[in-house]
């Protein structure tokens, strides 16, 4: 079982990491690049596939060269065995159209199709979701979004899976699909290893991670846009369709009550504070 | 129904020196070995004293299965070992090295945490090669039974696993012995209770104090009138680069006195006769506690049902006898003739009969009459009566006593050096206080010194501990004072007046009258077991990873 898990490089939008200017936009040259949060779930699918079932797992983004230690950072928590990078200046600012046409050609480039592609559940800048279900447009699979669960049958060459549903009722569906095909996980993803042998063999899948994830430049393949036989035209700024219109600062959160100050040893101020309190005290 | 079940050949529960030395041992017999340790690395849930020994006369060593054990695991080798007899400010020390040699090839000061994480490494790489492995935070909570027989064990974190051996190595507190009904918590007098105490000490300062060189260490033992009376005593041991000091008492004595076990260890650490080491100087880096099985009274002497085998603590294998304390090495022992039975069993095509060759194994290796000696039980009716205890406590205190202790100081001095006498040590007052009290006060010298330092206070000590808080694993059954009362002062996380431990006296008013009751909050809960024994509960260990993680141990 081959699986693939396609990640991102995000501004690290933690408090204390990222940095505004004045205006409220980003400031990308102070704020690191860390591994897009949601695609650690689609890690932990892939993850859950290879130990359960064997076989290889690869990693693969797009972006600037700097994104290898992206690379490396998921290599480290899916035991990865090989890397992918599609970088080339032709394939900056791109949308997800044009993203997701060159991740596609880079998927139907790799030596054996994989069996699954996982991708974590939109990124934490652009936050579209959109560029996982296009670039399954292209390859044309079965695409199961919202996953929070999934067994496969090797034997059937098909998955089950557990999308979680919202809307008023939350509700949980179960699907099947033939492989390969293009598995989007929830936030809500939740590996299990219930076997002492799957747990046996995280371990040292695990050990043997560390000690080549040191060398992790070694098994980076790097293409770029004539490697992936692209069109300049077709990907990047040029190959991108969106247009966008303007740019609005994040607006800060509206305050809904106006905020007093009282000392304690405001008498008054404090007997307000309290009578302000009391339906609270009595549970209303 | 059991065929979907994972099988291995041998499940061995719990990663301390009995699972590993036994996990090793199937290993190397190529029986494809699980181990199934609870806590989130081996040794992070094991406390000791501190001192492992490899005994001339055991067929198996820690170092004899794991080759480097002694350069890369353990702390400094100990080559002097002392007592000191306290009364008042006035001590007496005998030397007790005779005794500490005798049957001893080596012994060595260690840490759990590091020891038993570097055993696991190598425990699992044997196991391995077997088909099998070491995995961490998987609690083992019960066994599995097919048709009333044991045929494996439940978790908490994986599906059952059904095995042609279990070997239940889960310490003290052992949740499979006591399924199996090998082993209960109902008498305090079966038990000690220790705490300890890592302290900070560079390596220099340790040489320099202790007059030893870089690569060697020292043992003092404690006992006399310092502990209020309570039956017990302490010990120093050298690390590397620190000091375990700590305290043991008899639980039935502690909770009779209702002592509080950290302030008896405060006793212990301020005493000025510790001024000459600890030169003012206090920081402490971990404090822990742990239950003691009394093998006089607690070693079972047939330590397996079915297929299951227990070995060490949970079988009680816990040599304490004066100043002989020796535990790791029998588990070490048992571990290996534990997993030789199971080897030689399946050989004859009788797996099912190895928990009989086990239990021969113990006897015939000599290790029964270590943990349980005929001396002891021969004697004990006679020597531990309160009528014996009372003539001679007052025997010893009169001047008839006191003029004999004076005649003969050598003499006491070889009767603590004598592995025969130590066999018969009554557990009563007279052995542990009132004897070091009055050879202290009769043969002792003066002690010139005073002892400044502050040791941390209770909440201190358990705010530095680390824990991962899972759900409660502890449940009082009983919550009047009368039922579970004992817990508040002998639970070594909890005192009479304070707030942030586990177990608390609240008076409650119901009706115009007052009730004096116990309540529980497991959360810095250092898993001891002292509760189980001393108060109405049900008591289950956390689940995989969960509770308290000790840093040294």
């Amino acid at each position: 079982m081959n699986t693939l898990v396609l990640t991102k490089g995000v501004p690290d939008f933690r408090e204390g990491q990222v940095s505004f200017d004045e205006d409220g936009h980003l400031e990308r040259g102070k704020t690191p690049t860390v591994m897009n949060p949601n695609d650690k779930f689609a890690l932990r699918a892939a993850l859950q596939t290879k130990v359960r079932h064997g076989g290889t797992v690869s990693l693969m983004s797009m972006g600037p060269p700097g994104y290898k230690e992206i690379l490396q950072e998921g290599m480290r928590d899916v035991y990865a065995d090989d890397l992918y990078l599609l970088s080339d200046r032709e394939m900056g600012a791109a949308d997800t159209w044009a993203t997701a046409m060159t991740v596609a050609t880079g998927i139907e480039k790799l030596e054996e199709t994989p069996d699954l592609v996982f991708a974590g559940f939109k990124s934490a800048d652009g936050e579209t979701g959109h560029t996982g279900p296009q670039t399954n447009w292209c390859l044309g699979w079965p695409l199961v979004t919202h996953v929070i669960a999934l067994d496969i049958d090797e034997e059937a060459g098909r998955l089950r899976a557990k999308r979680l549903v919202k809307g008023d009722v939350e509700e949980i569906e179960t699907v099947e699909a033939d492989l390969p095909a293009f598995v989007v996980t929830d936030p809500e993803f939740e590996p299990t290893y219930r076997k002492a042998e799957h747990r046996l063999k995280h371990k040292e899948l695990r050990e043997k991670t560390q000690r080549r994830a040191e060398d992790y430049e070694d098994i980076v393949t790097v293409w770029d846009h004539e490697d992936l036989n692209l069109d300049p035209d077709y990907i990047g700024l040029d190959g991108s369709p969106t247009i966008v219109s303007g740019v609005d600062p994040i607006p800060k959160a509206p305050s809904e009550r106006e905020a007093t100050t009282v000392t304690p040893d405001d008498e008054e101020g404090m007997r307000n504070v309290l009578e302000e309190m009391e339906p609270f005290a009595a549970g209303d | 129904m059991t065929d979907d079940y994972e099988h291995f050949e041998a499940v061995v529960v719990g990663a301390g020196p009995g699972g590993a030395a036994a996990a090793a041992t199937l290993a190397e017999a190529g029986v494809e070995t699980l181990v199934l340790e609870r806590g989130v690395d081996a040794g992070s849930k094991n406390v000791s004293g501190g001192l492992i020994y490899a005994e001339e006369s055991a067929p198996y060593t820690i170092d004899s299965i794991f080759d480097g054990f002694r350069e890369e695991a353990a702390e400094r080798p100990i080559s002097e070992y002392y007592i000191h007899n306290l009364a008042g400010e006035k001590v007496k020390t005998f030397d007790l090295s005779d005794i500490h040699h005798h049957d001893t090839e080596w012994c060595d000061a260690v840490l759990r945490r590091q020891m038993d994480s570097w055993l696991a490494e190598r425990v699992h790489e044997k196991c391995r090669d077997t088909g099998g492995g070491l995995l961490t935070e998987v609690r083992v909570n019960g066994l599995l039974r097919e048709e009333g027989e044991i045929v494996g064990v439940t978790c908490d974190e994986i599906d059952p696993i059904t095995a042609d051996v279990i070997i239940a190595a889960d310490g003290v507190n052992s949740e499979l012995a006591r399924d199996a009904g090998l082993m209960d918590w109902e008498e305090p007098d079966e038990w000690f209770q220790g705490v300890k105490a890592v302290v900070d000490m560079d390596p220099g300062a340790v040489n320099d104090r202790f007059g030893v060189e870089s690569d060697d260490g020292v043992a003092h033992l404690f006992s006399g009138d310092l502990f209020q009376g309570v039956r017990g005593g302490g010990f120093l041991y050298t690390n590397e680069d620190s000091l375990s000091i700590g305290t043991v008492f008899h639980l039935d004595s502690l909770t009779e006195e209702e002592a509080e076990p950290h302030e008896l260890l405060d006793s212990l650490l301020t005493h000025p006769l510790l001024d000459q080491w600890l030169d003012g100087e206090y920081h402490e880096r971990e404090y822990s506690a742990k239950l003691v099985p009394d093998s006089k009274k607690a070693a079972n002497p047939s330590p397996h049902q079915g297929r299951l085998l227990l070995v060490g603590d949970a079988a009680g294998q816990m040599q304490a006898q004066g100043p002989i304390i020796k535990g790791m090495n029998h588990a070490v022992t048992a571990g290996g003739l534990a997993a030789e039975a199971f080897a030689e069993a399946k050989s004859r095509g009788n797996p099912d009969s190895a928990g009989d060759l086990y239990e021969k194994k113990l006897v015939d290796e000599g290790v029964m009459a270590k943990l349980r000696p005929q001396r002891y039980r021969m004697t004990r009716t006679l020597s531990e009566s309160d009528l014996v205890t009372k003539v001679a406590g007052g025997v010893l205190d009169s001047a008839v006593g006191r003029a004999g202790v004076k005649l003969f100081d050598g003499a006491i001095e070889r009767a603590f050096n004598s592995p025969f006498l130590l066999g018969m040590i009554p557990d009563t007052r007279t052995s542990y206080v009132t004897v070091p009290r009055v050879v202290g006060e009769v043969l002792g010298e003066r002690i010139d010194a005073e002892n400044t330092i502050e040791p941390p206070e209770l909440d201190d000590r358990i705010g530095d501990l680390t824990y991962d808080v899972g759900d409660p694993h502890i449940e009082l059954v009983d919550n009047s004072f009368a039922a579970s009362g004992a817990a508040v002062a002998a639970c070594p996380v909890s005192a009479k007046d304070f707030g942030g431990g586990c177990y608390r006296e609240e008076t409650v008013k119901t009706n115009g009258s007052e009730e004096k009751v116990v309540s529980l909050d497991t959360q810095p809960c250092v898993e001891c077991g002292t509760c189980a024994v001393v108060a109405d509960t049900e008591w289950e260990h956390p689940a995989g990873g969960k509770g308290v993680e000790f840093k040294d141990g």
